[in-house]
């Protein structure tokens, strides 16, 4: 965590006080809430009133595919049609999914781009194809897994033109780009991803616009999400918020250079490496590689090993490794696939991370090639 | 050295890695996922490929400080053990998956990946002793004879035998138990794991029948060549079988009839008094020897069956009729019950020296 939020967030946990109580611990509480609800509405570019806090990212997402599919299609039975990117992150694929499976949802996937780009061609011919019929339209802001930058103007642009709304998993975006949530009609945020505390995340949701509650209860949002506020939570998230929101410019310039020297030397000093994603619209800290010949688990324990932690994609529930969604929807063959790792970088890293990082590789490069590729 | 320690998530594996972390050694967790889709295994504690015990393996790691990491052998699995169980039982043979799993995954698929890796050796939690000498070495009986797994492990080559660790050999199963307790293993109190990791319910004629289809046939007494009734395969008889047969009627000399001999060709089975299950000759082939092959004949014991008792014999290993090697067991007392497809696994005292598949049995006059 960040040492604003950690500051920020004790400073609260000491403090009685339920923020939907009158008395005057209550207000206390409230009066942090609110306030805190109003600085990160200020660095999102909204209203407070736009802010519904969350448990995170996940619910979040949920609240927003869930709850405007149900609202949509009680309010007009023909809007059954939800378009989603095919590289979603599982928060948005995995409630889609089941809005198709158990709710009579007709879902469809649109495709991206060998850069992970969504094809706006294909979303345009999607919302013409059935006018009156799209219940939602939801496309990640940046992707967690290759960085890659979604046109998310452009796409608000044509759902705006068409009447249908805009959810954006922006989770991976919020403190490391540009994040402007005017932008769309529903934009999902969690603090941990900016230095805040884990468990708490906002759903900024355009006023006017309805959603079904996922969670019945007391009301406190907005009667869109009930359950008892975490103010230490809270105020932990808005001071990340705040503080990311201050150095966004000048920690993301150092992040981005440090990750693009990473690239070029890894790609110049070892053969078989391409980069996956978008190399100009991304997200700063992420370096996504694919390794020809490795399998991207054998690696990862061999850097990790060496001190070095990295991440592969995704993992069934007995932690059997995948090939990921999302390098499939961007092209590449499912062994390619699991041969490919992330390198995320943070405002920690230095030069000499790199450094460490390109003695090692080459020789764990060698090895997990002679243990031979995923199978 | 550096140790691939394959956690199962049953209370063996994980103190054999502890005792591997304490030995010093730098010590990687690995799952094994053995099964194609892991909900379709057994459910609980006692299968070996279930969510439950990845998350268990798991939790060992965390404890160990260890690095933990599940490797995904569901292919090589499906091809190498669970195709040769169906095909081995439709060829009317009882195969033993655990030594094919052993020979075929444990130290070979994990064994080359982790030596390709830069690992220097795998331990499991089998009870068995490596004992190095001036010549090589040695696989040994456990010092626990009720949990003694040599049998299981007859399949593994001097090659495989170097890149193994067994720390639990010279110890007893309760100690072992007490000592995961004591280390804070939470799977200390977890059932042992029986039976077939892959038959979801233990019942492996069904889980046959569902692979290979009903292949009817008759039931003849081996004597008179009377047909005594009908089956549904001959697959899912064993021969030493007594149970299952369903024959209504007793054999007219009162005595019970067990399964003698099993054609899956003419889909028959043949059944008799246990008299003619009694062999002191039996003959198998596809040897693999725990160093170097015998270079005359082993004075020693055999032992047919997973939780069988040694018997003494003398082993002679030459070219057979085909011109494969053949390996053939004289015993010095004869056995009933010696099933085609069971590995005979050939001890000299304790020592191991390697086994091989048994293709017939008969009733040949003692050892000569």
């Amino acid at each position: 965590m960040r040492p604003e939020a950690v500051a920020a967030m004790t400073a609260e946990l000491t403090a009685v006080g339920n923020p939907s109580s009158l008395h005057a611990s209550g207000r206390r509480a409230r009066r942090v809430v609110e306030e805190s609800r109003e600085s990160i509405a200020a660095a999102l570019g909204v209203s407070a009133g736009d802010v519904v806090f969350t448990s995170g990212g996940t619910e979040a997402d949920n609240l927003a595919v869930k709850g405007l599919y149900r609202a949509r299609r009680a309010a007009d039975p023909r809007r059954t049609r939800v378009l989603a990117s095919a590289v979603e992150h599982h928060a948005v694929l995995d409630p889609v999914e089941h809005l198709g499976e158990r709710e009579g949802a007709d879902v469809t996937w649109l495709a991206v781009d060998e850069l992970g780009r969504l094809r706006l061609d294909v979303l345009e011919k999607e919302l013409d194809a059935a006018p009156g019929a799209t219940a939602l339209v939801t496309v990640m802001w940046a992707n967690n897994e290759v960085g890659t930058t979604q046109p998310i103007a452009d796409i608000a642009a044509l759902c705006a033109e068409h009447g249908v709304p805009l959810h954006t998993d922006a989770v991976q975006a919020l403190g490391h780009l540009d994040v402007d949530a005017a932008t769309v009609d529903s934009l999902a945020v969690s603090a941990h991803k900016v230095g805040g505390p884990h468990g708490v995340g906002a759903l900024v949701l355009r006023r006017g616009l309805a959603v079904e509650p996922l969670l019945h209860g007391g009301g406190q949002e907005r009667d869109v999400r009930s359950g008892t506020l975490d103010a230490p939570a809270i105020a932990g998230f808005a001071a990340a918020v705040r503080a990311s929101r201050d150095d966004l410019a000048e920690r993301t310039a150092r992040v981005r250079r440090l990750r693009d020297h990473l690239v070029d030397r890894v790609t110049a000093e070892i053969d078989g490496v391409t980069r996956n994603g978008d190399p100009r619209d991304n997200l700063p800290g992420i370096a996504h590689l694919s390794f020809a010949g490795c399998a991207g688990d054998a690696l990862l324990l061999l850097l990790d090993a060496a001190g070095i932690e990295c991440s592969r994609g995704s993992a069934c529930s007995a932690g059997v490794p995948r090939p990921s969604h999302v390098l499939l929807a961007m092209g590449l063959d499912p062994v390619t696939a699991m041969g490919s790792l992330r390198f995320s970088l943070g405002h920690t890293s230095a030069d000499s991370d790199v450094d460490r990082l390109l003695e090692v590789l080459p020789g764990a490069v060698a090895r997990a090639r002679r243990a031979g590729p995923a199978r | 050295m550096r140790v691939v320690a394959a956690l199962s998530g049953g209370v063996d594996s994980a103190v054999a890695a502890a005792r591997a972390v304490e030995a010093g050694h730098e010590v990687t967790g690995i799952h094994l996922a053995l099964a194609r889709s892991p909900q379709s295994h057994r459910t609980g504690a006692r299968g070996c490929c279930t969510l439950e015990d990845a998350r268990d393996a798991r939790r060992v790691a965390d404890v160990l400080d260890i690095p933990f990491y599940v490797w995904d052998l569901s292919e090589r699995f499906a091809e190498d053990v669970v195709d040769d169980f169906v095909e081995e039982y439709a060829a009317g043979r009882t195969p033993n998956p655990c030594l094919r799993c052993n020979e075929r995954i444990k130290f070979t698929a994990v064994l080359d990946r982790a030596l390709a890796l830069g690992f220097d050796a795998v331990a499991t939690g089998h009870y068995a002793r490596l004992v190095d000498t001036p010549s090589g070495r040695e696989l040994h009986r456990a010092a626990d004879p009720a949990k003694d797994q040599s049998y299981v492990l007859g399949v593994l080559d001097a090659g495989q035998l170097a890149g193994a660790l067994f720390p639990l050999g010279d110890s007893l199963k309760p100690r072992v138990r007490d000592e995961a307790a004591r280390r804070g293993l939470l799977v200390a109190e977890k059932p042992d794991s029986h039976d077939i990791c892959f038959v979801p319910d233990g019942d492996t004629g069904a889980w046959l029948r569902d692979r290979l289809g009903t292949v009817p046939g008759d039931i003849v007494d081996a004597e008179s060549g009377e047909t005594l009734g009908r089956h549904d395969g001959a697959f899912a008889f064993t021969v030493g079988q007594r149970r299952g047969l369903g024959l209504g009627r007793p054999a007219a000399d009162g005595a019970r009839r067990y399964v003698v001999g099993v054609d899956t060709g003419s889909s028959t089975v043949l059944v008799g008094p246990p008299v003619l299950l009694e062999v002191d000759r039996v003959d198998a082939v596809r040897p693999r020897w725990c160093g170097a092959a015998p270079s005359g004949p082993v004075d020693g014991q055999v032992q047919l069956r997973a939780h069988g008792e040694p018997v003494d014999a003398v082993v002679t290993v030459g070219p057979g009729v085909t011109g494969d090697v053949e390996v053939v067991a004289h015993l010095r007392e004869p056995v009933r019950g010696v099933a085609p497809g069971q590995a005979m696994v050939v001890y000299d005292g304790t020592r191991v020296v390697g086994s091989a598949t048994i293709t017939r049995s008969a009733r040949d006059g003692g050892a000569r």
